[in-house]
């Protein structure tokens, strides 16, 4: 059989590509975006015509995945952990709804956060939405879920979440990859009012959605992703979730664990296994990547005679992703240490690129608000976030896609007064719109700076929603457009922008600067694949 | 066989190339690859790190445990030493001594590489001065590599078919650009080992 050698992203896209779907939703976010890139990049999902372009938001691309599930075809949508966030309506409804073709929400949560605001944990919300969820233990396994996940989906016409971590996202192993299977030929539901929320249909769907529940429970308990393995050693009984497995298994040679063991990789929790292994030992070690969801969940059902471990009892830390070393000290099995790191060794933390836009922005933001007071701007999620570091010290707000305007306007409303918005071009259009209409309405005092490098520049220079729309839509949304300036930010404007800066400041009412210029990354990555 | 790197450097400085290479040798050389490495907010200019594992096993963990990695590879000196608490009692450091500043407190250069050369298993070589001797001024990772590769256990021609495979879209020139550097690392470490005696 082929092997390819693929991220455990890419691993979930070749699933995804060989188990029939037709069309992948996503708005790029670490450590997520490759999943949708792999499926652009493929020759086969061109012959195959699978829908691969990038949405506005998580909330567009659910619902478009729930549009195409609707009509038939197996989709796929995915996001980072808090992308779920914004998704989350449509996404807890869907398991209202249910779904036509199989339909699948890849999640890729970010313990430790290497790159994002929270290290939330996607199987809480799984759980809240009663669907299934698999959280495979490595490429292989995130490669057989996903082909495998149309199936489960279709066979209970539910969504089912996929649930992985940024190590296993952005880690390579050799993938056995199986026969390609056919798309599904369009098709329409066949109760015409099962996508009908009204509370009466509803509560019908809700019922649905119970009844299944018991059917979710013994899919887990059959799953060959659930397994327990028999151990002599039964003085302690280990739970292994996801890739929390493969730490496990480093710790002995020839990967054997002398402990009885059940590996989980398909939820709701295979109660029966735990029961087993609960029967058998004289304690029981969680482990698990992310929150304590498996650890809380088997304390509640099981009697609390014998000891459960875990992150809540402190034998493994509260947060961070784990690593075999950890899962070493709680398995008290002796550990190396390597060396010290010197002291000469300073912190090296991210920065903007050398030309970029964004520090031309904050070069003449920093010297138009001298005169207006400090700590009145409210920014977002982007590159441009680093404007908080030295040795800009710009900004005084990174919370979620959009939040800057919104939360100018409401720091406006409480007589911060001029409030500041600095959001990048794809952040506007992914959640700052309506904020823009908010303040729009109330005519808030607020400057709002989009900073439009015409890219999803963070993630690595996908194509930007926005690009070449980001006036129209301001004056769309009823910005003044006497108040709606363009500039180039480049040194030589500086004093320009900051004369301009300092106009709309001082402007009792909404104005929006928009300083346009592209993104230096993939101004040079095109030249090249020009060549 | 059994071979736990580290990859190190500054984002931008190619230890992905460096981490590809090795990988696509080793699996020409029928062995298991297990290799994680960093996307997203440090790649702007951040320190950044790849795990990069060899066996002839299966391979269980994406990450090596603290103090069991063979080689830390960096391109860059001050980068070599972060990683430090993942070297094993036995394990080498190859490194670039040329220094990628970019924040205003990086470390004096000399008292640097007298702290790198305190450790006993240490090949710092400065790769982009090689890299500009032998005219492939944007191959100075692959010299590092060059550098590493009698540690790897993995023949130099399974490395020059990395290579070849890697770079095999951006035509011949390139190729040859990158193994010239592959093997001037290769010379650069000799000479080293005959100066300090090893």
């Amino acid at each position: 059989m082929k092997k390819l050698l693929l991220l455990g992203a890419e691993a979930v896209a070749q699933g995804a590509i060989d188990g029939g779907m037709s069309g992948i939703y996503a708005y790029p976010g670490t450590p997520s975006t490759e999943i949708t890139e792999y499926v652009q990049n493929s020759k086969i999902a061109t012959e195959r015509k699978i829908h691969r372009q990038w949405s506005a938001n998580e909330k567009t691309a659910m619902e478009s995945a729930l549009g195409m599930s609707y009509a038939g075809k197996r989709a796929m949508v995915c996001m980072k952990h808090v992308g779920l966030n914004v998704a989350a309506d449509p996404f807890i409804n869907s398991a209202i709804t249910g779904v036509n073709g199989g339909l699948i929400i890849t999640v890729a949560d970010d313990p430790s956060m290497h790159s994002s605001q929270n290290e939330q944990d996607s199987r809480y919300l799984g759980k809240f939405a009663m669907i299934p969820i698999l959280e495979p233990c490595n490429q292989q396994e995130a490669y057989d879920m996903t082909r495998e996940g149309f199936v489960l989906s279709e066979k209970y016409k539910t969504p089912i979440m996929i649930r992985i971590t940024t190590r296993l996202s952005h880690s390579r192993y050799g993938v056995e990859v199986k026969e390609m299977k056919v798309q599904n030929s369009a098709s329409l539901p066949d109760d015409p009012k099962q996508f009908v929320l009204l509370p009466a249909i509803a509560r019908k769907r809700y019922k649905i959605l119970l009844d299944n529940q018991i059917n979710f429970e013994i899919e887990s308990e059959k799953s060959l992703f659930n397994k327990f393995y028999e151990g002599e050693d039964k003085s302690l009984g280990i739970i292994a979730c996801g890739i929390a497995f493969n730490y496990l298994m480093e710790n002995y040679d020839d990967q054997k664990c002398p402990h009885p063991l059940v590996k989980i990789g398909q939820y709701p929790i295979p109660k029966k296994l735990i029961d087993k292994l609960y029967s058998q030992c004289e304690k029981i070690l969680v482990l698990e990547d992310g929150y304590p969801f498996v650890e809380e969940t088997v304390k509640g059902f099981l009697d609390s005679n014998k000891k459960i471990c875990g992150r809540l009892d402190g034998s493994l830390p509260r947060d961070g992703e784990l690593n075999p070393t950890l899962v070493a000290k709680a398995l008290g099995l002796p550990t190396k240490e390597g060396l010290p790191i010197p002291e000469i060794v300073v912190n090296r933390p991210p920065e903007l690129c050398n030309g970029c836009s964004h520090r031309d922005v904050y070069e003449a933001l920093n010297e138009a608000m001298k005169s207006f007071g400090e700590k009145r701007v409210f920014s977002d999620i982007g590159c441009y976030t680093l404007g908080a570091l030295p040795p800009y010290n710009s900004i005084n707000s990174c919370v979620d896609m959009g939040a800057s305007i919104t939360m100018a306007k409401g720091a406006a409303d409480a007589g911060l007064i001029p409030s500041v918005a600095v959001i990048g071009d794809s952040t506007f259009t992914h959640s700052g719109i309506t904020g823009l209409l908010d303040a729009v309405n109330e005519n808030s005092p607020i400057t709002v700076i989009i900073s439009d490098n015409s890219a999803v520049a963070m993630t690595g220079g996908q194509q930007s929603s926005a690009t070449g729309k980001i006036k129209d839509i301001c004056i769309g949304v009823g910005v003044n457009p006497e108040h709606v300036k363009v500039l180039l930010p480049v040194p030589k404007q500086h004093n320009e922008m900051v004369k301009v800066m300092k106009e709309e400041l001082a402007y009792n009412g909404v104005s929006v600067i928009i300083a346009q210029r592209e993104c230096i990354q993939t101004v040079s990555k095109n030249k090249k694949s020009k060549k | 066989m059994k071979k736990d790197i580290i990859l190190s450097g500054v984002g931008g400085q190619g230890i992905l190339s460096i981490a590809a290479i090795i990988g696509l040798a080793a699996i020409e050389k029928k062995l298991f690859v297990k290799q994680s490495e960093v996307h997203g907010m440090s790649q702007r200019g951040g320190a950044v790190q790849s795990h990069l594992r060899i066996s002839d096993k299966e391979i269980a963990s994406d990450l090596i445990p603290y103090g069991e990695s063979d080689i830390i590879i960096s391109v860059e000196p001050m980068e070599a030493l972060r990683y430090l608490p993942f070297l094993s009692s036995h394990g080498w450091i190859i490194t670039s001594t040329t220094p990628f500043v970019n924040i205003p407190n990086y470390p004096d250069l000399d008292a640097l590489l007298n702290q790198i050369n305190s450790y006993k298993n240490v090949i710092a070589i400065n790769a982009d001065e090689v890299a500009r001797r032998i005219k492939t001024p944007k191959a100075s990772n692959v010299v590092i590599l060059g550098a590493a590769s009698p540690f790897l256990e993995i023949p130099l021609e399974n490395l020059e078919g990395g290579i070849r495979s890697l770079f095999g879209r951006k035509g011949e020139e390139i190729i040859n650009m990158n193994i010239t550097a592959l093997n001037a690392g290769v010379e650069e470490s000799k000479k080293y080992y005959q100066l300090s005696g090893l």
